[in-house]
């Protein structure tokens, strides 16, 4: 590849790959995401790629290995451009017959298109599921159509167009001018307008500045920072390239987390190849402006999410957050003026620069603009990666575009931004999803995680669960989060086991106040939310376990029994062979009995139990 | 174990000397040694300039590095909020009675070890577990032993 050297050469390239292309062609695209490839999409892959050649093809049809496409419930996923064909859970052993029938024949497969779970329709198209259908996709718009090894298939999206846009036509100022007017706050959870810390970054002295991609996604049950860079890097590189000639920073680094292996490599390729045709390093596009970008793995700390202790990480010492101010904008990495903003923020940059800020605004609330991706997982039928305009409501998201919960269960709440958030319960599902709503609900936007919880789930383990999390992960700087979240986790510790006591309620707010007080990073000061929003909402599960012994939900060990019901046990054994205390007997073909005095409450009978035969009380 | 200390030299050649290559450098001494052995960890220290103490103190601090010696194959299981929900809590369990050893343990062969990670990112497939780098999602109890036998098995035709 040679370098290019000017926004014209850009366009000349951009020009010599679209008209190399064959318009005729189909276009098989299987996700290659991790989801997909968990359910073995490679295999699919490759077996595409003999079919292709044994049926002698290849002048018809081209194999895309993507990223992810979002609809990760039902991977791995296939795609047949140009008419969008959807299939889903496609294996090896189907891949001859989509051939052979699809691309060579233009027959749908009937039995690989997906279902929809309420209306039992078969549905032929990826834009007409309602998954899909229902999302404003405009960050993932690419995800299943570009190969993200493949600088020229973004490049023919229209790819570093508004890098040339910017440093061409418009000045710095200019730049972060249309991104504040755009009002784009950062995705990365607090929602501090984008443009402000460029601004204050751009107006500090010092003899270099640096800018800095967040990728450490640590909050559990989010992926979306992930999918967006397995999927489409250089629209990440792009944005940051066009932020650091905002700011004039001349060296970029990107923190991932090394916990993302696929991430991480998909990264480092795109940026070799940006490197290679001239869209990073010296002088870019034969411009003034030049600009590097190195990558430092995360190892495992969630803390380093936290800016302080990120930058810290990147000089090469533990992530220990520090006092802000100063704010990175003044002094960050080795004392230099530092922005720092999250996967999706940077992705936003080209999109706003090419379209405008007006176009940007015309998405979402008053206050909250644009779209927002969300993954929706848990206990919720279409788990995947969604896009959404900021302000629709949770019910759309999770009933709309989530199709609610599975197994006739009932929803009962979700959990929103991570070990931050907190639970918003089923009765304010009309609330719009934005940064404000959200947070007066008790909870947080956070990175984008939406845990969908059902009646099956214990609140009061919810909580538990994320405080041990944050006891975990506290880097034990500040007494008040690292003694105090571990008092919290205690007491919540002793409830869940049945030793729970009057006045526990009380004790847990008291200290939830006091942590949120005495810490000085995020982390901290947010670790007491999913405790007090479940105590504020849920009170009365709280209240069973403490009062009554109880767990409603039928989650906590100590608090419930198994029972095998005999009307519906068919004596198939498979409880009697997984149970590890050999507590279960019973001849074969009849119901089958546990000992109570030998059940430990593991739980694997109900878990491998076929024919729903093990009641939990 | 005496350990080829000529891998340690090359992984700091390609990160620098500089403090700030110090957290990359040790991952790639991790995938090479499974672990932070003492002596590549003393060897860094010379070479880097940095005194020992703080290299321990970053390999102590962040979860990744194991600075004891882990087994042949690495089994982590998720125990994210989207997989804990789903039942990450059951599987880790079972995983841990097939193999004998408790979360953050080596079997006693130095065959495995069993990690519980925090979030793999893989959530919709919940519940997840890794081995090795390959992703098994939506697992379920009574597929754990198949999909650990063929680790096992592996050996079984690697010593014959």
């Amino acid at each position: 590849m040679t370098k290019l050297l000017s926004a014209a050469e850009l366009e000349k390239w951009r020009n010599q790959i679209l008209a190399g292309r064959d318009a005729s062609k189909a276009y098989i695209m299987v996700c290659a995401g991790t989801g997909c490839r968990a359910m073995e999409s490679a295999q699919v892959a490759s077996a595409f790629e003999e079919a292709i050649k044994d049926q002698g093809i290849a002048n018809k049809v081209e194999l895309k290995k993507t990223g992810c496409h979002g609809f990760c419930e039902q991977g791995p996923l296939v795609v047949i451009h140009p008419d969008k064909v959807l299939y889903t859970g496609v294996k090896p052993k189907d891949v001859s017959e989509i051939v052979s029938e699809t691309i060579v024949n233009g027959k749908i497969v009937d039995r690989l298109l997906f279902t929809d779970p309420i209306t039992s329709q078969k549905i032929i198209n990826e834009y007409d599921v309602p998954f899909y259908k229902k999302q404003t996709r405009v960050l993932l718009k690419d995800n299943g159509q570009i190969d993200p090894q493949k600088i020229e298939d973004y490049v023919t999206i229209g790819g570093y167009k508004a890098l040339g846009k910017a440093l061409f036509e418009m000045m710095p100022e200019q730049v972060i001018a249309e991104v504040k007017h755009a009002n784009l706050r950062g995705r990365g959870g607090a929602g501090f307008p984008a443009a402000v810390k460029w601004d204050l970054c751009r107006n500090s002295q010092g003899n270099s500045k640096y800018v800095i991609c967040n990728a450490d996604e640590g909050d559990p049950g989010a992926y979306q920072d992930r999918g967006m860079i397995e999927a489409n890097p250089h629209s990440i590189l792009e944005g940051m390239t066009i932020g650091a000639y905002a700011i004039g920073a001349s060296q970029g680094y990107i923190y991932i987390r090394n916990e993302y292996p696929l991430a991480v490599e998909t990264i480092r390729l795109a940026i070799q190849q940006a490197r290679e045709s001239g869209l990073l390093g010296e002088k870019i596009l034969g411009s003034d402006f030049s600009f590097n970008i190195d990558i430092q793995l995360g190892a495992g700390a969630f803390v380093c999410g936290e800016e302080t202790a990120l930058m810290a990480s990147i000089e090469g010492r533990i992530g220990e957050p520090t006092t802000r101010p100063p704010y990175p904008s003044d002094s960050g990495l080795w004392g230099m003026p530092t922005n720092i903003n999250n996967v999706k923020t940077w992705a936003w940059v080209s999109h706003i620069i090419n379209n405008g800020a007006d176009w940007f605004s015309q998405i979402g609330t008053e206050k909250s603009k644009g779209t927002t991706i969300f993954s929706v997982v848990g206990k919720v039928n279409n788990t995947g990666l969604v896009e959404v305009p900021m302000g629709i409501t949770l019910r759309d998201l999770i009933e709309g575009i989530g199709g609610g919960v599975p197994d006739g269960k009932k929803l009962k709440a979700v959990q929103t931004g991570g070990p931050s958030g907190g639970c918003i319960p089923e009765s304010l599902f009309h609330l719009p999803v934005d940064y404000d709503s959200l947070r007066e609900a008790g909870s947080i936007m956070g990175s984008g995680g939406m845990i969908v919880l059902d009646e099956s789930s214990c609140m009061v383990d919810v909580a538990r669960y994320f405080l041990d999390f944050c006891k975990f992960e506290s880097c034990g700087k500040c007494t008040a989060c690292r003694e105090g979240v571990k008092r919290m986790y205690e007491i919540l510790d002793y409830i869940t086991r049945g030793y729970g006591q009057e006045g526990d309620i009380e004790q847990l707010e008291e200290l939830a106040d006091a942590v949120k007080a005495g810490s000085l990073c995020g982390l901290g000061q947010t670790a007491p939310n999913p405790v007090l929003t479940t105590i504020r909402y849920f009170r009365d599960e709280y209240e069973a376990h403490i009062k009554e012994k109880r767990c409603p939900a039928g989650v906590c060990k100590e608090l419930i029994t198994f029972e095998i019901n005999a009307d519906n046990c068919t004596g198939c054994m498979l409880c009697a062979k997984y149970c590890p205390e050999k507590a279960i007997t019973g001849e074969k073909g009849s119901p089958h009995v546990i000992d109570k005095n030998k059940c430990v409450r593991c739980g694997v009978c109900a878990d491998v139990c076929k024919f729903d035969a093990v009641d939990v009380r | 174990m005496a350990i080829d200390i000529s891998n340690v030299d090359t992984i700091i050649a390609r990160h620098g000397i500089e403090q700030k290559g110090l957290i990359n450098a040790l991952l790639e001494i991790q995938d090479v040694f499974h672990y932070l052995p003492a002596e590549a960890l003393k060897h860094v220290s010379e070479k880097m300039n940095i005194p020992l103490v703080q290299i321990y103190q970053i390999a102590a601090f962040y979860k990744v590095f194991s600075l004891e010696p882990r087994g042949e194959h690495l089994v982590s299981v998720c125990l994210g909020t989207a997989c804990h929900v789903r039942g990450g809590g059951l599987l880790i369990d079972q995983v841990g009675r097939v193999l004998d050893i408790g979360p953050g343990e080596t079997s006693a062969d130095m065959k495995f070890t069993l990690e519980a990670e925090n979030c793999l990112g893989c959530c919709a497939l919940g519940p997840v577990m890794v081995v090795d780098g390959k992703y098994y999602g939506n697992m379920a109890i009574s597929k754990v032993e198949r999909v650990l036998n063929k680790y096992m098995e592996q050996e079984v035709v690697a010593n014959d």
